[in-house]
């Protein structure tokens, strides 16, 4: 007995499958990644998270650097409750959420959480719960993960519905920002990355860069399923000393020197994450 | 009346009533007798509901023997017909199934892909039945080669998939060198005076831990070790170590080779840098 010819294996094609289902009354996640640390992924995330605050939205940024978090450290924050209190079931996730200087909020994970810098099962439930418990009150959560591409980092990227890639001229950070490109497309089938470039030194440096490490994806990175990985520039935020001040005064540069290149660049970043926000948010879900 | 299946699997396949109580039971459906191999969709779907209604003599539909019908036909439908294997749609619930668990537990999952190298040859030098027989013994073989947990699925032609769920790496290579060898060590007797050596190609990739992620992205993964251990000569294991997270020569080459625009921003890396003048060729 012989069978019908068995029908060519199709192969479905790939499409990012978010962790929570698309839902335009939940906040947006974001998740702030670059690989090498250093580059300014907490000064993005605080700034930019200030700068949509100032655009209306109710923001909240979760600090997924489990292990070695500064989020505190930036925005001078001395907090008594932390994330590792909720997850100890000391305090509750309400009495974790601090007000920070910029207008939005912030859960800070606290040093306590060293513990947490390996993923358990424990570790990632008891971070979704969280996650899942704050959604409904904001219009964005930023996560702002932590440097490299360990599986604490790759789990919490893998949370969000939109990763925004900080990276510096530099080679070195490139580097690590394209080797975080090639692990995401392989690892989650992540289409569509954010690029910001962090202490640029010419008008259109950013937009240069990101164009290279398109091209570079283009040649190397391999296509699955649904196609190529598309790199979308979305700000350089230019060289400034008052950019180190700020971070050595600890204070947010979106609000203490509004009118600086900096911050500018961070407002006009918001702006277009602001945009992706409001698509978010009038999104039809079928059913 | 026995309900006979493809005889890969007759053991499973056997179905209520056994032949010694055909007489004893009679069953009210058209000559007694569902002929499982010639079943289509439609068919089937029509004596279940027809068991579900009385029957115009007042004789009795045997629950079991309704509810045996059933599962044959679940079985079925999760079963290649040539080899007993699970078929593609089985595969699909088990490597979902496998991916959220991984999610979940975090513990290292493989899924290997394994072709038969030169299939074609065999086909058209001996013919389809050859062909067929050759699959169905490939099959029995993989099946030696992995612990009962493990799902072996005909995934197309002569292509097979394996999922090995809580696989540790160590054990993914002695399993897939395993197959390897289980298939080049033997040749296949597939008819009188016929055997055939032949060898399989192994490509493996790992489910992401933590992960939730797409069954399309990991077959596709484990595929592309394939179609490297195809490209490598065939007859060998290609594995994915993990992800790939080297940045090679080339690749930094036209990272920022190019990037010397002006010279400035690539200058000014290398003054931080110190050494890292070198790249910039």
């Amino acid at each position: 007995m012989s069978t019908a010819a068995s029908p060519s294996p199709t192969r479905p094609s790939v499409v990012y499958k978010p962790m929570f289902p698309v839902d335009p009354k939940r906040a947006m996640v974001f998740a702030v990644t670059s690989g090498k640390g250093g580059v300014g992924k907490t000064f993005v995330s605080a700034n930019t998270a200030a700068a949509l605050a100032k655009r209306g939205l109710r923001v909240l940024v979760l600090d997924a650097d489990l292990g070695l978090a500064n989020l505190d450290v930036v925005l001078n924050l001395y907090p008594k409750t932390t994330l590792h209190d909720v997850f100890t079931g000391k305090a509750t996730l309400r009495e974790a959420i601090l007000k920070a200087p910029g207008g939005f909020d912030v859960l800070l994970a606290g040093s306590g959480l060293v513990e947490y810098s390996r993923l358990t099962s424990d570790v990632r439930d008891q971070f979704q719960t969280v996650l899942h418990d704050v959604m409904l009150d904001y219009d964005v959560v930023i996560l702002d993960t932590g440097a490299g591409i360990s599986d604490v980092v790759l789990y919490a990227i893998s949370l969000a519905d939109e990763v925004l890639l900080v990276s510096t001229p530099e080679p070195t950070s490139l580097t690590d920002a394209y080797a975080t490109v090639k692990v995401l497309a392989a690892q989650q089938g992540r289409r569509t990355i954010r690029v910001a470039i962090n202490q640029t030194l010419q008008p259109g440096e950013g937009r240069i860069i990101t164009t290279q490490l398109q091209r570079v994806v283009d040649r190397f990175v391999p296509v699955l399923g649904s196609g190529p990985v598309m790199l979308t520039h979305i700000g350089d935020i230019p060289s400034d000393t008052l950019v180190r001040n700020a971070v050595q005064k600890r204070q947010l540069l979106f609000t203490s020197m509004p009118g600086s290149a900096p911050a500018q660049a961070i407002a006009g970043m918001a702006s277009r994450l602001g945009d992706l926000v409001q698509r978010w948010q009038t999104t039809r879900v079928a059913g | 009346m026995v309900l006979s299946v493809g005889s890969g699997w007759q053991a499973n396949a056997r179905l209520y009533p056994p032949q010694s109580e055909a007489k004893a039971v009679e069953i009210p459906y058209p000559n007694h007798c569902v002929d499982v191999d010639s079943l289509r969709l439609d068919s089937a779907l029509r004596l279940i509901e027809q068991s579900g209604q009385p029957i115009e003599d007042d004789r009795e539909v045997p629950q079991a023997y309704v509810q045996s019908v059933i599962d044959a036909l679940c079985s079925l439908s999760s079963r290649d017909s040539l080899t007993g294997l699970s078929n593609r749609r089985s595969f699909s619930q088990a490597i979902d199934r496998e991916l959220d668990r991984v999610a979940r537990m975090g513990d290292v999952a493989l899924l290997l892909m394994v072709d038969i190298d030169h299939f074609k040859i065999v086909n058209d030098t001996h013919g389809h039945i050859v062909g067929d027989e050759v699959i169905k013994q490939m099959a029995q073989r993989l099946l030696d080669c992995v612990r009962p947990m493990d799902t072996v699925a005909r995934f197309g032609g002569e292509e097979f998939a394996v999922v090995l769920p809580n696989c540790s790496q160590t054990y993914s290579e002695v399993v897939a060198e395993r197959i390897r060898h289980a298939v080049e060590d033997r040749p296949f007797h597939v008819g009188p005076g016929l055997a055939l050596s032949l060898t399989v190609s192994v490509g493996g990739a790992y489910a992401p831990q933590w992960i939730r992620s797409e069954a399309a992205i990991w077959i596709e993964r484990a595929d592309r070790q394939l179609y490297r251990a195809k490209r490598g000569g065939r007859n060998r294991v290609c594995l994915e170590e993990t992800f790939d997270t080297v940045v090679s020569t080339e690749e930094k080459e036209l990272l920022y080779g190019a990037l010397n625009f002006g010279g400035l921003g690539a200058m000014a890396a290398m003054t931080q840098d110190g050494n890292d003048g070198a790249l910039h060729s």
